[in-house]
């Protein structure tokens, strides 16, 4: 916002002292003025409202508090901000990044803990772009405005207590890939970091910041090496990240598994939640699964 | 907008006297819109439509009012009256319904997703009201107002109160545009409303206007109104007018009695309004030819099959 003063940013409660539900814009208010505003809650309005203002080329950033209200702006993002710069022909662009976050492991149970990015992954003409702890994520947000399409930036919710780290050095010839994005990250670092020292098995592991679309060449391209693939994401098995990747790397022939959330709702208990949900023990257990395949 | 591609001062009949100007754009609307129902019953049209006759005074009134060089109007399925009374790009619109490469869009994007400089349409209820509200923001500082269209139907939307409230609270220059005309598709509105539009919009802190007529003249003289007054810094308004669908909502699927639609009739606004001009037969001779070279000029246009870009 400081590099250009063309940008808004608005959201619920997002206004100073109380900077957002998760403090991400704390300061922004104080320092930006007009340019942040507090909205109602009105999901479908407000990224309709950034969509119309970034069709007359001001790019515009909104807050959806948590990733689980997505559904609401869904006809806006789908039928209208990704959809009209294409059927009008490209006379239109729509500088626009939807924030918001997502995920689990917060105890906040079946509608504040979700990992619904996955329901906008495949939408033509949308961007989804996901932080993780090994990368800047203030510079991932730059990028998404030099793309040329709308963007949903998902913020996994337990990564705002964290500080980017640097990733560890990978195995020349790993045995497997973990291939994974969000919180899913930092859990498969400490999985391969297990599997190396309990099991000498020696993993390498990809993180994915554009997760849709897939960029197939260069996600080949850090798998050539690997002998095995594990898929790690947090959100629920089916229709996912994994199926995704599976599209993808089937041409390869190496042998796949596949880590995700079990296909309910996230339950309250926290006991409960920790089952539902990946695990460093579950990838671990995967990881070597795989090795029972071949 | 490059040079190569204007405003049609001509088919806006922009060198006429206001009243025939008036006239013939309703003219000519309603000569494009039943040449496309008859384009389309000898399927020499593919896919759907969904025609404005009946309402054509409307569209030509809030044009005239507005700045087209910076207003900007989103428009929705019934949206070929607002656009040609904006542009008055008869065989780019003919083409674009008919997918081919003349088209406003390249043909990419039909009847109901249409956009050329400040005027776009889209065909779901109520999702253009948020971006509506948006291209008013950006235009604030340059005086532009936004006019966004609504059916009765539309008035189902949760979203439109969304934004009849935010409208109001950042104080956005938006016109809203009721065009009830008393039937959503086939389901008349007293199945499906409850209370007053204008009610619901004032409840939200927005000023309001009602109009029930077809008289063109009385229409542009409101919509210059409110529209100046946005323009000069007033409260975003709702505007709430009483209109006649004469047609089907799409292609043959009108369920209204023919004595319901025999009543109509009395408000069609291009016979009400025929008194306005000395020669209406003169005009309506123009409008025909101009529709004829239209369709034909976009008849010539290779059909968009997608081998020109992605």
């Amino acid at each position: 916002m400081a590099a250009d003063d063309r940008i808004m940013f608005w959201g619920e409660d997002i206004l100073d002292p109380y900077g957002g539900a998760f403090k991400v814009s704390r300061g922004l208010s104080k320092r930006f003025g007009e340019r942040v505003l507090t909205t109602p809650i009105s999901e479908a309005a407000i990224v309709g409202i950034a969509a119309g203002r970034a069709m007359r080329g001001l790019p515009t950033v909104v807050e959806i508090m948590f990733g689980d209200f997505v559904t609401l702006c869904a006809d806006q993002i789908v039928n209208h901000a990704t959809k009209l710069p294409w059927v009008y022909n490209n006379q239109v662009q729509v500088p626009l990044v939807i924030r918001t976050p997502m995920g689990g492991y917060r105890g906040y149970g079946a509608t504040h803990s979700q990992s619904l990015e996955k329901m906008f992954c495949g939408v033509p003409g949308l961007t989804v772009l996901a932080v993780n702890s090994y990368t800047d994520p203030g510079a991932l947000l730059r990028e998404a405005f030099a793309l040329e399409t709308p963007v949903l930036f998902v913020e996994q919710k337990i990564l705002y207590a964290r500080f980017v780290d640097a990733l560890p050095v990978a195995p020349e010839k790993p045995d497997v890939a973990l291939v994974c994005y969000g919180t899913m990250v930092e859990f498969s670092v400490q999985a391969a970091h297990r599997l190396s020292q309990e099991e000498e098995v020696y993993c390498k592991v990809v993180p994915v910041q554009q997760i849709w679309p897939l960029d197939e060449m260069s996600l080949v391209r850090e798998l050539q090496s690997a002998e095995r693939v594990l898929v790690i994401e947090e959100g629920t098995n089916g229709y996912g990240f994994g199926g995704e990747c599976a599209r993808l790397l089937a041409r390869l022939g190496k042998p796949m598994g596949f880590v995700a959330a079990n296909p309910h709702p996230i339950p309250n208990s926290r006991v409960y939640e920790d089952r539902a949900l990946p695990s460093v023990d579950r990838i671990v257990e995967k990881a070597i699964q795989l090795f029972e395949q071949t | 907008m490059t040079s190569g591609d204007r405003f049609n001062a001509d088919h806006l009949g922009l060198s006429l006297t206001q009243a025939e100007r008036l006239y013939f754009q309703m003219r000519l609307i309603r000569e494009f819109e039943t040449t496309l129902l008859d384009l389309f019953s000898q399927n020499a049209v593919f896919g759907t439509t969904h025609t404005c006759l009946g309402q054509e005074a409307n569209a030509v009134a809030i044009m005239e009012a507005l700045d087209r060089n910076i207003d900007t109007v989103w428009s929705n399925h019934r949206c070929h009256g607002h656009f040609l009374a904006y542009c008055g790009k008869v065989a780019e619109l003919f083409a674009e319904i008919m997918g081919r490469e003349l088209g406003v869009c390249a043909g990419r994007g039909g009847s109901q997703h249409i956009c050329w400089h400040r005027f776009h349409s889209n065909g779901v209820q109520g999702g253009i009201v948020p971006l509506a509200l948006g291209t008013a923001m950006a235009g604030k500082a340059e005086g532009a107002v936004t006019v966004v269209f609504l059916g009765d139907g539309t008035l189902g939307q949760g979203v439109v109160y969304e934004c009849l409230n935010l409208a109001a609270l950042w104080q956005l220059p938006v016109l809203f545009v009721l065009e009830d005309n008393g039937v959503a598709q086939t389901t008349p509105s007293e199945l499906v409303f409850s209370g007053n539009a204008q009610a619901r919009a004032e409840a939200f802190g927005l000023e309001s206007a009602y109009s029930d007529t077809s008289e063109v003249m009385a229409l542009h003289a409101t919509a210059s109104d409110l529209i100046s007054r946005i323009r000069n810094g007033g409260s975003p308004c709702f505007w709430h007018i009483r209109s006649v669908r004469l047609g089907p909502h799409s292609k043959g699927d009108d369920t209204r009695s023919p004595e319901q639609m025999a009543a109509l009739q009395q408000r069609d606004p291009v016979r009400l309004n025929e008194r306005l001009v000395d020669t209406p037969l003169r005009l309506e001779q123009r409008c025909k030819t101009i529709i004829r070279e239209a369709l034909a000029q976009a008849e010539a246009s290779p059909v968009n099959d997608g081998s020109l870009t992605a």
